[in-house]
Formats: structure tokens, sequence, C-alpha cells
């Protein structure tokens, strides 16, 4: 119950942002966040717990995003059903990228490249393909109704964002507490080891993928709820692979909350940047980049240590 | 679905020419990995950043793309070399994981920096000869690619000599061998991976220049080539060089026939039913040592 504590209060926390600020550009930035910090969750679970590192959640973001929206565009499906379909389909993705590259062993590098080449696959495949809108990309009809989960109100939405988050928050701790999180841990440190204590590698690898493909897969839903638009760009784009690698790893990969903390102080420094150097395209990806080689340079967890010893010198 | 077979011919003898500078690209990307063991994710924004350099070279300077090709490799062997040895060889620290983190840190900062400054538009140069052909028997071969073909090879020539012949292609082939044995003979281990990461970079700053003419350049457009040379090094097999070389040439034909097929846009589908295959059927490639 203890560590439960952290998780509500800080969804209770962030719950009463919509009550106390009214700035659009506010409440934008605070959704955008946690459509991140759930995707970055979604790779923490693999990565992180698990050290298999994906340079491709692109794949399972988008196919959450286009599920979601052609199931509605296309087949006339409500929402819900759709972005629940958009879930699952996400997780069968991360099923069959997983089987491929796990069968054949494939592990560390090798393993980025390979998920970084599906997901190319799949922006290429939907910018050609007629069912995704091609390059003109797809639009969910505008019908500001709770029953088609669109909501005229900002603050509504971040509280349903806010709510996928804590529940991902509340499954990655059950996760941790749970016997395939062990697993996936053993996996991570020492996979030989692991298999020598009589761990099954692929299926626990299995496992993890699709558990992370599903999260992943329900921040691209809530995306393509949230900005009604997608293209390939967008959806199956390198960026968002990076997004959701670059969090976990700047805020404590294999914990609870670092995601959520990547994605604020990410965020935060990428808005500070671009009201500060203005308009120029691209540059808060710069400082992402920097920050991502200074975090590997420099692990915060050694932080503590390197500060006692300079105060000691 | 039935071409003449001079068409035919005609695609498979421009996706060769084409093949052998995708290859030229895929070798810079296994030689690094033969080496170091690591998979360089900064390789397409290196490519992408001297493709601009040889356009800038050509736009503010006037040198044609073919002339720059060398000083430009010599240029990204000096970066590459300072990149190796002042950024990615302190922050990894010998780990592969942050090996991988920080070269896709690198990939993000070389792209994003020319967004900055170029931003997003596509350029290209009016090379005079970028619409020349040459008649090969029934076939009528683009140029560029003629060109690039010729150039690829005698880069592996000299790649080639470079291994064999000379102390530190000894030295390369000793620390890709037994990194711990070379550093016990004297080997500056350190040196030796900063020299063929730069090595690397050169092939690609040669296959930049070589490129130019018939692409055009956007701050994203090393994108498009590394799924096509990832696919190479991994069909060819992780870190040879060989594999790397006719992985090109094999690649550049399964694209320029499925173009011809499917249709431009679905061409590259073709390389992802390869990368697939490869994948389930001999991961470590046609060339490589078991993984």
């Amino acid at each position: 119950m203890k560590a439960v504590l952290p998780i509500l209060a800080f969804a209770v926390l962030m719950g009463l942002a919509p009550l106390m600020v009214a700035s659009n550009v506010v409440l934008n930035f605070l959704v955008f966040t946690l459509i991140i910090a759930l995707a970055a969750q979604g790779w923490n679970l693999l990565g992180g717990y698990g050290g298999q590192y994906s340079f491709g959640h692109a794949a399972f973001f988008g196919t959450g995003a286009y599920v979601t929206a052609i199931l509605q565009v296309r087949y006339g499906m409500n929402a819900y059903p759709a972005f629940t379909a958009g879930i699952g389909f996400a997780a069968l993705v991360g099923l069959v990228i997983g089987f491929l590259a796990f069968r054949s062993g494939l592990r560390g590098s090798y393993f980025a490249l390979v998920t970084l080449a599906f997901a190319e696959v799949f922006r290429v495949l939907a910018n050609a393909a007629e069912m995704t809108g091609g390059a003109a990309g797809i639009l969910i009809r505008l019908q500001a109704n709770p029953a088609n989960f669109q909501f005229a109100e900002r603050g509504t939405f971040l509280w349903v964002a806010l709510a996928l988050v804590t529940l991902a928050l509340l499954a990655t701790l059950a996760l941790e507490r749970s016997r395939l999180g062990a697993q996936l841990v053993a996996v991570r440190e020492n996979e030989a080891a692991a298999q020598a204590l009589g761990v099954d590698v692929l299926a626990v690898k299995l496992r993890a993928i699709t558990l992370s493909a599903a999260m992943t897969g329900a921040a691209g839903g809530l995306y393509a709820q949230y900005f009604l638009y997608l293209d390939a760009n967008i959806a199956y784009g390198t960026w968002i692979s990076v997004e959701a690698l670059l969090a976990p790893i700047v805020g404590g990969a294999g914990t609870v909350f670092g995601p959520v903390l990547g994605a604020v102080i990410l965020h935060g420094l990428g808005e500070a940047t671009k009201s500060l150097a203005g308009s120029i395209p691209g540059i808060d990806l710069v400082i992402f980049g920097i920050v991502l080689i200074l975090v590997v340079r420099f692990p915060p967890r050694d932080l503590p240590g390197l500060l006692r010893l300079r105060r000691r010198a | 679905m039935g071409f003449p077979p001079e068409i035919i011919l005609e695609a498979v003898l421009n996706g060769l020419l084409t093949g052998a500078v995708y290859g030229l690209v895929a070798l810079g990307l296994t030689l690094v990995y033969g080496v170091l063991h690591i998979i360089n994710f900064a390789h397409g924004a290196l490519l992408t950043a001297a493709m601009y350099g040889a356009y800038v070279a050509r736009t503010a300077l006037g040198i044609d793309p073919y002339v720059a090709a060398l000083p430009l490799a010599a240029l990204f062997f000096l970066l590459g070399y300072a990149v190796q040895r002042l950024v990615i060889g302190p922050a990894s620290r010998g780990k592969d994981e942050n090996i991988l983190l920080v070269t896709l840190g690198l990939s993000i900062i070389i792209e994003n920096l020319m967004l900055a400054v170029f931003r997003s538009d596509t350029r290209s140069i009016d090379a005079p000869y970028a619409m020349d052909v040459v008649e090969f028997g029934p076939a009528l071969l683009g140029y560029p690619r003629v060109v690039g073909f010729g150039a690829t090879i005698l880069v592996g020539i000299a790649l080639y000599l470079l291994m064999t012949r000379t102390a530190t292609g000894k030295a390369i082939r000793a620390v890709a061998k037994e990194r711990t044995g070379a550093a016990l003979v004297g080997i500056d281990v350190a040196h030796i991976y900063a020299v063929t990461f730069g090595i690397g970079t050169a092939c690609l700053a040669i296959a930049a220049a070589l490129l130019l003419p018939s692409f055009y350049v956007s701050p994203r457009v090393g994108n498009a080539f590394v799924l096509v040379a990832f696919t190479i090094v991994v069909l060819g097999g992780m870190g040879s060089v060989v594999g790397a070389l006719l992985g090109g040439l094999i690649i550049g034909v399964v694209e320029s026939l499925s173009g011809l097929y499917l249709g431009e846009s679905l061409g590259q589908i073709g390389i992802f039913l390869i990368f697939i295959l490869v994948l389930l059927v001999r991961p470590t490639g046609l060339f490589g040592a078991r993984a």
C-alpha cells in the first residue's frame, strides 16, 4: 500500500491542474506530456525492466493510433471499442515483432536495429496505403461529446489521460512485484544465468513486449483522439520512438516513476528552449540529443556520489 | 506483367549501379561494426551532413561534387575520428547499450542541426550531367550511376590495399579480432577505434558526393538510406566488407525491379521482405560469422 501512495499523490496533484490553470497552452503541454509519459511507460516495461532497448516503439504507437482512427472513420465504429481494438492490435504487432526478433536470438544493438527497421517499414506502408489516407493523412471528425471519446474542455481530456497514466503506473508497480517482473529483471541482468535457473527467456520477453506494445499503443490511440489527425510521419515517425526511449532513460529506466519524470523534465526543457531560442526548427530536439548523451555519460544515480566526492575533496 | 527483356535488363543494370553506392554506405556501417562491435545509429545523419557538405561546396564554392569527394572524405575522416575519440568513446564507457544511446543522441543532434540551418526544404544541385546517359548494348544507363559504380570499385580497392598492405590496416584487423591481445602488443586501441570510425565516415562522404547529382537532399534524407544500408549489412553479414558490397548490389537490383513491377512508392517493400526473410532464415547474414 505504501508504494501506491506516491502514485495516488501524483494523480491528485496533476488532477488539480485543470482546476487551477485556465491557460490552454499549459493544459495542452500537460496533456501532450502525459501522452508521451504513457508511451514511455510502455517502453520502460521492455527496455527498463527487461533490458531490451527498442528503437522502434513508433510501430506500436502508430498501430494504436491508426487502428483507433481507421475503425471510426472507415467502419463507423464508436471511439471506445476502436480505442480498445487499437490497443489489441498494437499488442499483436508487439507479439509478432517480438517473436521474429527474440526467436532468432536478437539482442542489444541487433534488436534495436530490427525494431527501428520495422517502424520505418510501417511508416513507408502507411504512407502508401489507401486505408490510412496515404500521404494526406486521416482526419477523425470533430464531435466533441464524451460518448465519442472527445471532450469540449482540454481539462477533461487531461483527466482521461491522467487516469490512463495512473493505471499504467499501477500496472508497472504490479509488474515490478510480480513473478514476471522478477524474471524480466533476471533476464536483463544475466540472460544465461536466468535460463540456467529455469526461466523461459523467450516467453518472458514475449510477455514483456506484448504488454509494452499495448501500453504504447494506448498512448497512440489517445494521441489520435486528442489531435484528431494522423499521418505516417506522426504515427510511425522516429520522433515517437525517440521520445518513448528518451523519457525513461533520462528519468530512470526500470523504475515506476522514471518515464513520467523524464517526460516532464524533457518537455519542460524543450518548451524553455523554444521560448528562448524562438522559432528555430528542431532546436528542442538538439537539446534532447545533448541531454541523452550527458545522461549516458553521467548517470543520474551516480550524481549523489559525485557530489559527495566533491564535498570531501 | 510482361516487360520487354531490354527494359528488365536496363532495370537490373541500373539497380546494380545504384546498389554499388548503397554498398559504399553500408561499407562504412559494417566496417565500424566489425572493429568496434557497435551499430552506429548516427550513420544516416552523418550521410545527410556529408550530402549538405557536398551541396554547400557546389552552391557556395562552385565545386563539382565529383571534385569535392576527396577533400570531403578527408574532412569527414577527421570529423569521424574526433566524434569517436571525444564523444562516443568517453561517453559510452565501454558498455554496448550506452554506445547505442550515444550514437542515437548524435543522430538526433546532427539531423536537427541540419534542420535548424537548412530548414526542411528539399534541395538539389543542377549538375549539367545529371540527365546524361551512357549506352551499354541495348540499355541506357544514367551517367551519375556509372560514375558512382566506378568510384565505389576504386574505394573498395583502396580499402583492400589499406587493410592488407599497411601497418594501420594490420592494426585494425588485429583490434577487430582480439582487442585485449592487440592492446598487449602495444596497439593504441582507442586510436584504432577512432581511425576505423573515421574511415567509415569518409566512405559516407564519398557516397554523399556520388549521390548528390541524382538525389535531392533534406535533413531527413539519411533515414531513407539507413534502412537500406541496415538491410544490406544484415543481408551481407554484420562486419563483412565483401558482404556489404555484394549485399549492396543485390539490394540495388531488388529495389530497381520491385520499383519496376510495384511502382516507385512501394519499391522499398521488396527490401522489407528481404529483411524479414534474412531475419527468419539466417540472422547472421550471407557472409557473417555467428553473432
